[in-house]
């Protein structure tokens, strides 16, 4: 598998997740994706892009457009040092947040995406990956 | 910070949203928009999302709270033109934007508000 272009952004302010949104869009059409599944792919990642916000504090994504043989593929990885996820069953249900949200944060971006990890410590902060196929 | 604009046609109150938000816009303009129909006292909201190419949860909040607010206030809310790959997204996301009264087109959604402002609110549905 090789990467074609890697990048990495911040994630500090509203504008940063309105960017992230932007840059996933443009490789999403790069990738050959149908705009359902550019949009789905954006729409995780803008939910990725504002948990790292409201729930870690800041932090970063790291954006890898891939080929795989025949495939092309966006992998996303968002990552925080925020207070990290005590529960992570109960994070993924529907409905729970503890941010104010509607709670449909992490697992409305699994159920948007074809692969979905993630790894949480607490009190040392959560990486969320999500790849996404032509 | 930037404001999205609200229009004022008769007892309606006319919103077009043609930038991608940040969360901040998007809260900024459902509090614009309660203001706006308390002071007018305007029978309907109409909001066109005919642009936005992507609607995740927090805008999704955004659109059921403004309807919630204005509907305490006799105002009814219409979204107007959501995109089909945004529908289809926003479904599997979770959201089925319960209490949202949704229409194809601007038409559609005025002919909505004016069944609402007549009194008669047997037409249309709502989306949840």
């Amino acid at each position: 598998m090789a990467v074609l272009r890697d990048d990495v952004k911040p994630i500090r302010s509203g504008e940063d997740v309105v960017l992230v949104r932007r840059i996933v869009r443009e490789w999403s059409i790069e990738a050959g994706f149908s705009l359902v599944d550019q949009t789905k792919l954006v729409t995780a990642a803008s939910e990725l892009a504002r948990n790292a916000l409201q729930h870690g504090g800041g932090g970063s994504v790291r954006m890898e457009l891939l080929n795989d043989g025949p495939r092309r593929g966006i992998r996303l990885e968002f990552a925080d040092e925020g207070p990290g996820i005590a529960d992570l069953e109960r994070a993924m249900q529907d409905g729970f947040s503890t941010g104010g949200g509607l709670g449909l944060g992490l697992g409305g971006a699994r159920r948007l995406t074809e692969e979905f990890h993630v790894d949480s410590t607490p009190g040392q902060g959560t990486r969320v990956r999500i790849a996404r196929w032509r | 910070m930037d404001r999205i604009p609200i229009l004022k046609m008769g007892n309606c109150l006319l919103v077009t949203i043609q930038v991608d938000m940040h969360d901040e816009l998007a809260s900024a303009l459902q509090e614009d928009l309660t203001q706006r129909v308390s002071e007018s006292g305007a029978r309907g909201v109409l909001i066109d999302i005919s642009a936005l190419e992507v609607v995740d949860s927090f805008i999704g909040r955004m659109l059921a709270n403004i309807a919630a607010l204005s509907r305490i206030m006799d105002a009814r809310t219409v979204v107007v033109g959501m995109r089909p790959a945004v529908a289809i997204t926003l479904v599997e996301l979770g959201l089925a934007l319960p209490g949202v009264r949704t229409a194809l087109d601007v038409e559609r959604g005025m002919n909505l508000i004016a069944d609402h402002a007549a009194g008669n609110g047997t037409h249309g549905r709502p989306a949840g």
